[in-house]
């Protein structure tokens, strides 16, 4: 381009395509949602119809009892995040959505774990147990059951420390998120 | 005064004159009270019917359309057209009965999830649970299906709900925080846009049924005309630009021109206006533009960068968008001798490609000469709606629509058996204007039953049946893809649909020689009433040209 005598407003090789890459990294998203009928099925509906996957998601009531939050992660190396928050405002019932940036988070999950430990083996869970700042919540002679909160990973981690010592049944909530400092998240 | 007598007084807040539907046991009290509220009333022979009806209207209006519904099945026979407004961005609102409160969840008489069923299909949906709710409701859903994005939104009013007594108060606003559309466009990326399209040397402007939408079409004419760009149309966008300037190329996509394909494919700028690069314009995506820098300017920010990455996003209402661009763009005094090598490359393609046909050499009808035949008759002074086939899409290649509002057919969904109903729609809210359906003889056989709406209450819809005796389009792609082995696609010769349309009280013709179709054509658009033509044509044409599905724009064929 740029022939002689022709005045260059705005070079077109110099532009670029709006995002639609993938960010590589896991996003939580925290979605201020209506309390109307069908809200989570409409969400649920809407992730299952364009193809995108869950990896956790979680609702419970805000302060306000006609909104409630949904927290939900998804893998941004499999999405395009920006398609996912946009079709998700799409939804009249939610009000607001926060991709929530990982530095700027604090993100937690409560893990419980039945274990079918006795004798010693009973001695090292607990000893695992502490270091990971878990609690028993419950024992019987041939079962131990305790519960361990944290990040994901963190529980993942705790997970295969205990795994071998014959994990009867294990369940997560999925993770809730809120930002660091004063600001809402 | 009962909640259905409030509806009623909501309808008319909202400016509604006439509704589509059909009663049943779950909306009895809305049927009550419409036997005092003086809104018209167009009581259709089947929900779906119905339902394509308020699409028509509203389509061919720019008003929201209503339909009405009882619960069960009622409602699901509404899913279709729920689905078909969903993909077209029709704005109307469906107010289905549902069964009382006390049998929701039991699987009560004519009980469906119609909330659950349509989900996936609305824009939105609201399941009244307090009767105190319904008035906001309806605004809202007016509200919602009208403005931003247009879609479908569905009211489910369970019986009992709908007959209690309420204290009704006008609601004078709605309020909706989870929504809030971009209406006006951000003024650097339309300044960005402007320089954008005066630095192109092989610009196209590709614009569709978002403009007709935002009621945009003189300000997309004044962006063609700013300069000497080129533009094409989707099948969505037809009349949004009139067809016989020598700045359309026509159509693009599948049955486009292979001016319109070709420009795409070697421009360096595509200006994209309220369309969404579906796959049957775009063929092979990574193959589509492959040279060219985006604007997209779109409502709907969830389009922008959906199917094809966008370099300049403009999200907003496309009227008021394309006017400050138009000025913008003035304002930058391009030149627009730039475009000539541009136009010298257009016009070759044009020469060596027109869109043609072999007319026959006696007097068979050939289909595409039925189309031709149409707009002489007709001058081109109607409205055109269409059913799905090959039919449709000589419509779409062969009469030149000038204005918008005047092409009514079933675009994203593709549902056969829209047309009729939809004609019925258009003629009853343009009664200034002729109606013509354009059908197959497949389609129209999935909603004849609204020639008797049309007899009944003299909706005068001039029906062109394109009678070739096949699911033409089915067999063309069997013809084409599969080694000819036509399986399931003949429709036989019944029904005679002359006698038919006569024992549902319209007039009934038949055209076989074309040397007197114009004439007979102009004779049944001058019969009072509905009537219906059945056209005998070719049997085994074929749409062309074509890009076969998943091939690029530029490997058409035929
Ligand atoms: C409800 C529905 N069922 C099936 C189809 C698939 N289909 C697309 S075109 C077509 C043939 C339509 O035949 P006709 O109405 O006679 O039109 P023609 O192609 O012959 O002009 C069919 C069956 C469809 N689009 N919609
Ligand atoms: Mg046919």
């Amino acid at each position: 381009m740029g022939e002689p005598g022709t005045k260059e407003l705005l070079s077109l090789e110099d532009l670029e395509a709006t995002s639609r890459h993938r960010t590589g990294r896991k996003h939580t998203l925290s979605i201020l949602v209506e309390n109307k009928p069908g809200v989570l099925t409409r969400i649920a509906g809407l992730f299952a119809r364009r193809g995108f996957n869950l990896d956790t998601l979680t609702v419970g009531p805000t302060d306000d009892e006609r909104i409630s939050r949904i927290t939900l992660t998804l893998d941004g190396a499999l999405h395009p995040i920006d398609q996912v928050t946009k079709q998700l405002h799409k939804l009249v019932n939610v009000l607001k959505i926060r991709d929530l940036e990982p530095s700027e988070t604090v993100a937690r999950e409560l893990a419980m774990f039945k274990l079918a430990a006795d004798g010693t083996a009973r001695a090292e869970v607990m000893q695992i147990c502490e270091i990971f700042r878990g609690k028993v919540v419950d024992v019987t002679k041939k079962s131990i059951t305790v519960e361990v909160t944290g990040t994901t990973d963190k529980i993942a981690a705790f997970e295969r420390m205990v795994r071998p010592f014959g994990l009867v049944e294990m369940m997560r909530t999925g993770e809730i998120a809120i930002s660091r400092g004063r600001g809402e998240t | 005064m009962r909640a259905v007598d409030a509806v009623m007084e909501c309808l008319k807040a909202e400016g509604v004159e006439v509704v589509f539907g059909y009663p049943g046991g779950a909306n009895l009290p809305t049927y009550d009270a419409f036997v005092d509220a003086g809104i018209r009333h167009v009581l259709v022979r089947h929900e779906q019917g119905g339902g394509h009806a308020a699409e028509g209207y509203a389509r061919a209006t720019g008003k929201v359309g209503v339909c009405l519904a009882t619960s069960g099945p009622g409602a699901t026979n509404l899913v279709t057209s729920i689905t078909n407004a969903m993909m077209d961005s029709t704005p109307v609102v469906y107010l289905t009965g549902q069964v009382r409160t006390e049998l929701l969840g039991t699987d009560g008489f004519q009980e469906a999830d119609m909330l659950g069923i349509t989900m996936p299909v609305v824009k939105h949906s609201f399941l009244i649970q307090h009767p105190l709710e319904i008035p906001r409701a309806i605004h809202e859903a007016f509200h919602i299906a009208r403005t931003g994005r247009p879609g479908p939104v569905v009211v489910d009013m369970p019986q009992d709900l709908s007959r209690a007594e309420i204290p009704y108060e006008p609601v004078m606003d709605v309020h909706l925080p989870g929504y809030q559309p971009t209406t006006e466009g951000n003024q650097k990326q339309i300044r960005q846009a402007a320089k954008a399209l005066a630095s192109a040397r092989r610009p196209v402007v590709y614009a569709g049924g978002g403009v007709v939408n935002a009621n945009a079409a003189e300000e997309l004419t004044a962006l063609v005309r700013a300069d000497r760009f080129p533009v094409t149309l989707t099948l969505m966008g037809l009349g949004a630009y009139p067809a016989p300037d020598p700045q359309f190329l026509g159509m693009l996509g599948m049955h486009g021109t292979r001016a319109a394909n070709y420009a795409i494919d070697e421009a360096d700028l595509v200006c994209c206006v309220g369309a969404r690069f579906d796959d049957r314009v775009t063929g092979k995506l990574d193959e589509f533009a492959p040279r060219a820098k985006f604007i997209h300017i779109d409502v709907d920010p969830a389009e922008i960068s959906k199917n094809v990455p966008a370099h300049i996003p403009i999200v907003g209402d496309a009227k008021q968008i394309l006017a400050k661009l138009v000025a913008e763009y003035r304002a930058l005094k391009a030149d627009s001798s730039r475009l000539e090598e541009w136009w010298q490359r257009i016009d070759q393609w044009r020469e060596r490609h027109p869109l043609a046909y072999a007319d026959s050499s006696d007097s068979e009808i050939k289909p595409q000469y039925m189309i031709e035949a149409l707009h002489e008759a007709t001058g081109g002074d109607c409205v055109v709606t269409s059913d799905v086939g090959q039919h449709q899409m000589w419509v779409a290649q062969y009469f030149p629509f000038t204005n918008p509002r005047e092409w009514v057919n079933s675009g994203g969904l593709g549902t056969m058996g829209f047309g009729l109903p939809a004609a019925v729609g258009a003629a009853v809210g343009r009664p200034d204007k002729t109606v013509v359906c354009v059908t197959g003889d497949g389609s129209v056989q999935m909603n004849i039953q609204e020639l008797a709406t049309c007899a009944t209450d003299g909706i005068p819809v001039k029906v062109l049946i394109m009678n070739n005796g096949y699911l033409g389009m089915v067999r063309q792609w069997q013809e084409l893809f599969w080694d000819r082995r036509y399986s399931q696609v003949g429709m036989g010769t019944w029904p005679d649909f002359a006698k038919l349309a006569e024992a549902y009280g319209c007039t009934g013709m038949r055209c076989e020689d074309k040397t007197t179709l114009v004439e007979d054509i102009r004779r049944a658009l001058e019969t009072p009433g509905p009537v219906v033509v059945d056209v005998r044509v070719t049997q085994e044409e074929n749409v062309y040209p074509m890009i076969a599905p998943g091939a690029p724009a530029r490997d058409m064929v035929g």
